[in-house]
């Protein structure tokens, strides 16, 4: 056990040294961050200063060292288009993002499963199978056409709801929230819907196919055997022994959904890290560009990390079976 | 004629004209890339062609509601193009990056799996290592990155080597799935008896992974190429959507449906839901025929 938690854990790290090189090649090699800097009418006198300044003329692993030294402690410089430290800018927006991410995933989950048991127990039903194909072809909508459609269908030609923006946000300390206030509640049901359309897909389909499996084996028929009800055999036996891989999938697809969060806040003009991070794209501001790959990567990686030990805490055979073999 | 006779015989057309869907959808695919390649002849109008333009055409709706006009079956912009002829021609630019990005993509993959799995040791850890960093960033942040930094890099000149960045940054986030498909089969193909029969006659490593080895492992590579070429369409739409794509020059689906969400509020939805829905349909058939492809393929499933 402590052998699997140490080798995952520097796994990790090693995953984030390597995000933070590119993010470090990003700021140093592309970036120029000498002439960033200066003024165009700058001497060359002027240029070694602040290449002194700011450690250019150091050793390469030095000036890495520092680089992920800064990055620790939550420091990338300051943002070439607005002029404002990124952290600070990052700080700003993360709450817009975290709570679409969250509430797009509580979407995911709580009409993904009920979805999923739907069409596992009335596999041969004609409103399992329209739920199926039209999972398909969700699945081949691009996500921002699917946020385009809600828009034009609920917000222009029904005017039921906002297409952009937060609506009223409340201040609680350093963390501003939409879930306070009705305009803001009613400001992200259709982003959060778009968002979470591809979870729910997925999710349904997972618990599907699942259920489908789990029903089929022989505990399933003896719990039949005993005489439970139909209600006590599905969600009391089959379910629960279902929800193992939803976890993990709906865990990874967490990182994922605040990666996608770009599209979506693009979208609906949603003031989050992935409107900053896109307009830092077509501006070319490095310094957004290399915080936002660290902080997308920490997230990836410290998901993936608590899944792969919520897995381990949950599933007992891996327990059994990792005394000899490795990870999965 | 004999390759005729042969491919009627075969499993595959058998399989192919048990599935209706399947050819519908093998149908649809193949009017809309031929509408898109012959789209210089079949095109009612040329979108590119300023002379042509009329301002007062401007948002004229599709031919079937009341302001509509005859000529503009599907409306016309905010420039007075035609929309159908926009498509045509944004279909183009998408099917072109698309097809490009995933031949590109192919190669990188299928030779990195290669030396991969025929060399196997540390350049194999390193290789499958970098892979796995990979697979776990969504391919779309990893295509989005590259595209910023070419922004940097080619400053002045961005809008020409615009579609050049875009192939690349698709190809580059989507060769994983390839190297690994192609490593794995390598692994097993490796040991068998003809590689080892032409490393005793003496032949070269390059020469034994790809004329002996590759032809045994492109059966699921095709598969897979085919399933991305939707995933490719999609990415390409999604970052033209997002405005760091083709140039507005040389507008895609994605460009197009960017460009029409503008006038979503102003009611002039036609604008951007019928190049929406010519991507929905373009990408939905291809992957279709790919999901047919990989059970057809699949002796497993027989």
């Amino acid at each position: 056990m402590l052998a699997f938690i140490i080798r995952r854990l520097l796994q990790s790290v090693m995953v984030m040294l390597a995000v933070g090189f590119i993010a470090f090649s990003l700021f140093n090699f592309v970036g120029d961050p000498v002439s960033l800097m200066l003024p165009p009418e700058a001497t060359q006198a002027d240029r070694e200063e602040v290449r002194k300044s700011l450690g250019l003329d150091k050793p390469f692993y030095v000036q890495f060292a520092t680089f992920i030294g800064n990055a620790v402690q939550g420091n990338f410089g300051i943002s070439l288009r607005l002029g404002r430290p990124v952290s600070q800018l990052l700080a700003e927006r993360l709450p817009a993002t975290l709570e679409l991410a969250m509430t797009a995933a509580v979407f995911g989950l709580f009409m993904g499963i009920p979805l999923g048991v739907y069409t596992a127990l009335k596999r041969d039903k004609w409103t399992s199978k329209v739920l199926l194909t039209g999972s398909l072809v969700g699945v081949s909508l691009p996500n921002f056409l699917i946020g385009i459609f809600l828009i034009l269908i609920f917000a222009v030609w029904l005017g039921w709801l906002p297409s952009f923006g937060r609506g009223e946000v409340t201040q609680l300390g350093f963390w501003s929230t939409g879930f306070l206030t009705t305009d803001g509640l009613k400001a992200i049901i259709l982003p959060a819907i778009t968002l979470g359309f591809y979870p729910i897909t997925l999710i349904m389909r997972l618990v599907r196919a699942e259920m489908l499996e789990v029903l089929r084996t022989d505990y399933i028929k003896f719990a039949r055997a005993r005489g439970l009800t139909n209600n006590a055999v599905h969600f009391g036996h089959a379910l629960k022994n279902t929800l193992v891989p939803v976890i993990t999938i709906t865990g990874l697809q967490l990182g994922g959904i605040i990666a996608f969060a770009i599209i979506t806040e693009t979208v609906f003009q949603w003031p989050g890290m992935g409107l900053l991070f896109i307009q830092a794209v077509q501006f070319a501001d490095i310094p957004v560009m290399a915080a936002y790959l660290c902080l997308i990567g920490f997230i990836f990686v410290a998901v993936n990390l608590i899944v792969d030990l919520l897995y381990f805490a949950v599933d007992p055979r891996l327990r059994v079976e990792q005394s000899g073999s490795g990870g999965h | 004629m004999d390759t005729i006779k042969r491919m009627l015989d075969s499993d595959l057309w058998y399989s192919f004209k048990r599935h209706p869907l399947v050819i519908v959808a093998a149908i649809l695919s193949l009017i809309l890339i031929l509408g898109a390649a012959l789209a210089p002849i079949l095109a009612p109008h040329n979108p590119f062609d300023l002379k042509t333009l009329n301002l007062l055409d401007a948002f004229t709706p599709p031919a079937w509601t009341e302001a509509g006009k005859a000529t503009f079956l599907l409306g016309t912009d905010d420039q007075g193009r035609d929309v159908l002829s926009t498509i045509m021609y944004g279909s183009r630019v998408s099917l072109l990056v698309g097809i490009c990005a995933v031949a590109l993509s192919m190669v990188i993959g299928i030779t990195l799996g290669l030396i991969s799995g025929y060399v196997g040791g540390a350049v194999d850890a390193f290789i499958m290592r970098v892979a796995d960093i990979q697979l776990s960033f969504p391919a779309i942040l990893i295509a989005l990155l590259i595209d910023g930094v070419a922004r940097v890099v080619f400053k002045d000149i961005h809008d020409q080597v615009a579609v050049y960045v875009l192939i690349f940054a698709i190809a580059a986030s989507g060769w994983v799935q390839y190297a690994r498909t192609v490593r794995g089969s390598t692994l097993v193909e490796r040991n068998k008896e003809y590689v080892q029969a032409a490393r005793v006659i003496g032949r070269k490593p390059l020469a034994i992974m790809f004329s002996h080895v590759l032809p045994n492992v492109m059966g699921p590579v095709l598969v897979l190429a085919t399933l991305h070429v939707g995933a490719a369409i999609i990415t390409e739409a999604t970052l033209s959507f997002l405005g760091v794509g083709v140039p507005p020059t040389q507008p895609s689906l994605g460009t197009l449906i960017r460009i029409g969400n503008d006038f979503l509020f102003s009611g002039e939805w036609w604008i951007t839901v019928f190049p929406g829905l010519m991507l929905v349909i373009l990408v939905l058939s291809i992957n279709i025929i790919g999901d047919w492809l990989r059970d057809a393929l699949n002796p497993k499933l027989r």
